[in-house]
């Protein structure tokens, strides 16, 4: 198929990466329609970790397409130029700056000019100091602003990197693993913010956590030795024959 | 405006920048004014030490600006040191003229002496003060940019970073120790006369090299503090802490340590351009790895990431070395330098300044924990 035929916003096909021989994706095609939320599961090892930096520019596919809203070919851009296109990741381990507060951490996020020349600036304007309101709100960190990242509890982090991937505006949302040790409570809540997110953006959500993503209600696509081995409702998935043998158990 | 301003310039920054506004004009006074029997009298053999000092607190400052917010370990600073005062060296030297040795009106005396016809192309116009001042700036300028380019695009850092810098300025060494180099060999470039038309051993011109000093120190400090107060500083400060996610936030992380790099290195030829008239030679030792890394032991005594701590660190330390190396300590001197720096990162890993700042963060924080228990019971009743 012809890339700019598609209606996907993101298009991968017949991916391979191999790390010292070890092939981590294997020809693995699927693709994520506009305004879409999925939902990526698959045992330790199954390339999850690796789709995701493929499709943001970490890892270089060795063979096979990734297309971007049709046109845009990552295999050719770096981080930094995927992450202007409009592709945010949150990664599995939160990643915070520790040193800067809660209320930085979103600004330095805030979708704006990136080159150096522009960011000699001091405070914020009133319009960016609004965006980062709503955003601390949304997040339910507004009483934390001044606070530095770095003491935030574990669930808090989590939300905060979710605050910055909503601050960078992006088109698509890669996060991955986003209620690893969280409470119930965290979980429950966390579902709740990524429905609210996929209301206007499309999202890529990689989890191990069932319930979670069966409280998500969205098509689920199982990866297992880099490739794609089902794809459907939870229900569909989790009934399959192969995806029980390899991921579910018995 | 006004809010830039109020940022850059916090109580420590006002404070430092009084104190060597003081410093510039005080010491020149205590030595121009009084005569050498007064008890305020500061004698003129200080006052060139004095401003050797300030023109380390400037290396360190321009160290601590990459090293302290964008987390790049130069150990090879003391090499665009070592350019911008080999820069000015040359025009001193070209304003020897016939009062050299062998009194050739436009050869320097080393040259004459290895029988070279002419003068090599790149040291034309270094008699104007102007070409010289300029090329104070651009060549530590351009070798930081273009050394940078090639690092950071290929994504060198850590402690590969540190071993390249220190291969550039050993390279650097090797170099200006040769003679067909044109550098004046291992005798470097001395024996100066004038600066701008003033005797460079006059009293009046060294209280006059030493306020310039402290002018660039504080020049050069409030650009640092401004660069580091903007948003600028808080993405250099990102990419210190987690190059990586800054990258995936959509920051060109190259393009903003080579920025601070070059500016650092810019910030380093000034000072050495400063430092020679005073010290009165330049010489390839000046490009030594072990300089470099005396240069980032200031900072770490004196507390990376903190500006200031930088300066009071280049201080202190270069004080006690003139202090220890002086009198019966002095063959002890590199034993007491390795365990300050031993010291410092086991038992005060923030530094001077930086350990007074947590100090004084964890008691506001504690007063105010204070003030919110003292205030609930009444909320209560």
């Amino acid at each position: 198929m012809e890339p700019s035929t598609t209606n996907a916003l993101l298009y991968l096909d017949g991916i391979n990466v191999s790390f010292d021989g070890f092939r981590a994706l294997n020809n693995l095609s699927f693709m994520v329609r506009s305004g879409e939320m999925r939902a990526i599961i698959g045992p330790n090892g199954a390339g999850k970790t690796t789709m995701m930096d493929v499709v943001t520019g970490k890892t270089r596919p060795d063979s096979g397409d990734v297309f971007f809203e049709g046109s845009h070919d990552l295999s050719k851009l770096d981080e930094t130029e995927i992450a202007t296109l409009g592709i945010g990741r949150k990664f599995q381990k939160p990643t915070v700056f520790d040193m800067h507060t809660v209320e930085d951490n979103v600004m330095l996020a805030l979708r704006n000019d990136r080159r150096p020349r522009a960011t000699v600036k001091w405070g914020t304007t009133a319009d960016e100091d609004r965006r980062i309101d709503r955003i601390l709100d949304t997040i339910r960190l507004a009483a934390l602003r001044d606070r530095p990242a770095g003491s935030l509890a574990h669930g808090q982090k989590q939300w905060l990197e979710i605050g910055m991937l909503l601050a960078q505006e992006p088109k698509l949302l890669l996060v991955d693993e986003p209620v690893a040790g969280m409470t119930d409570v965290e979980t429950r809540q966390t579902a709740e913010l990524l429905k609210e997110i996929n209301r206007d953006k499309t999202v890529i959500v990689v989890e191990h956590d069932m319930s979670f993503v069966r409280e998500l209600g969205v098509r689920v696509t199982c990866l297992h030795e880099g490739s794609v081995i089902a794809e459907g409702t939870i229900d569909q998935v989790s009934s399959n024959e192969r995806v029980i043998e390899v991921y579910l158990g018995r | 405006m006004i809010a830039p301003l109020t940022r850059i310039l916090d109580r420590g920054a006002v404070i430092f920048l009084i104190t060597l506004g003081i410093l510039a004009v005080l010491i020149p006074l205590l030595n121009l004014a009084f005569p050498p029997t007064s008890p305020f009298y500061v004698p003129t053999y200080l006052v060139p030490l004095f401003g050797k000092y300030v023109c380390y607190a400037l290396l360190a400052l321009s160290i601590d600006l990459i090293w302290g917010y964008a987390g790049i370990l130069s150990l090879g600073h003391g090499a665009f040191f070592a350019l911008g005062g080999y820069a000015m060296g040359m025009y001193l030297m070209r304003q020897i003229g016939t009062r050299g040795v062998y009194a050739n009106p436009i050869l320097p005396d080393f040259m004459v002496f290895l029988n070279w016809p002419e003068l090599p192309i790149y040291w034309y116009g270094f008699q104007h003060f102007a070409y010289a001042a300029l090329m104070v700036l651009l060549v530590p300028g351009v070798l930081a940019f273009v050394f940078g380019w090639f690092a950071f695009r290929s994504r060198v850092t850590g402690v590969y970073l540190s071993i390249i810098t220190q291969a550039l300025t050993f390279a650097l060494l090797l170099g200006f120790f040769r003679n067909n180099f044109g550098f004046g060999g291992n005798n470097g470039l001395t024996d100066f006369k004038d600066i701008l038309g003033f005797n460079v051993q006059a009293q009046g011109t060294r209280a006059a090299l030493f306020a310039t000093s402290c002018v660039a120190l504080g020049v050069g400090f409030l650009i640092c503090r401004a660069l580091v107060t903007s948003k600028f500083g808080k993405v250099l400060v990102a990419i210190r802490d987690a190059e990586a996610r800054t990258r995936f936030l959509g920051y060109r992380a190259e393009s903003y340590k080579l920025f601070a790099f070059t500016l650092s290195a810019c910030m380093a030829g000034v000072a050495g351009a400063l430092y020679v008239p005073q010290v009165g030679i330049i010489n390839p030792s000046e490009f030594s790895p072990a300089n470099s890394i005396e240069a980032v032991i200031w900072v770490a005594v004196g507390g990376r990431g903190t500006l200031t701590g930088a300066v009071i660190g280049a201080i202190l330390v270069n004080y006690a070395k003139t202090t220890f190396t002086s009198g019966p300590l002095a063959p002890y001197w590199l034993f007491m330098l390795g365990g300050l720096f031993v010291a410092v990162t086991l038992l005060l890993p923030r530094g001077i300044v930086g350990t007074w700042r947590w100090w004084l963060e964890g008691r506001r924080a504690a007063a105010s924990l204070a003030s919110t228990k003292r205030a609930e019971p009444q909320a209560a009743e």
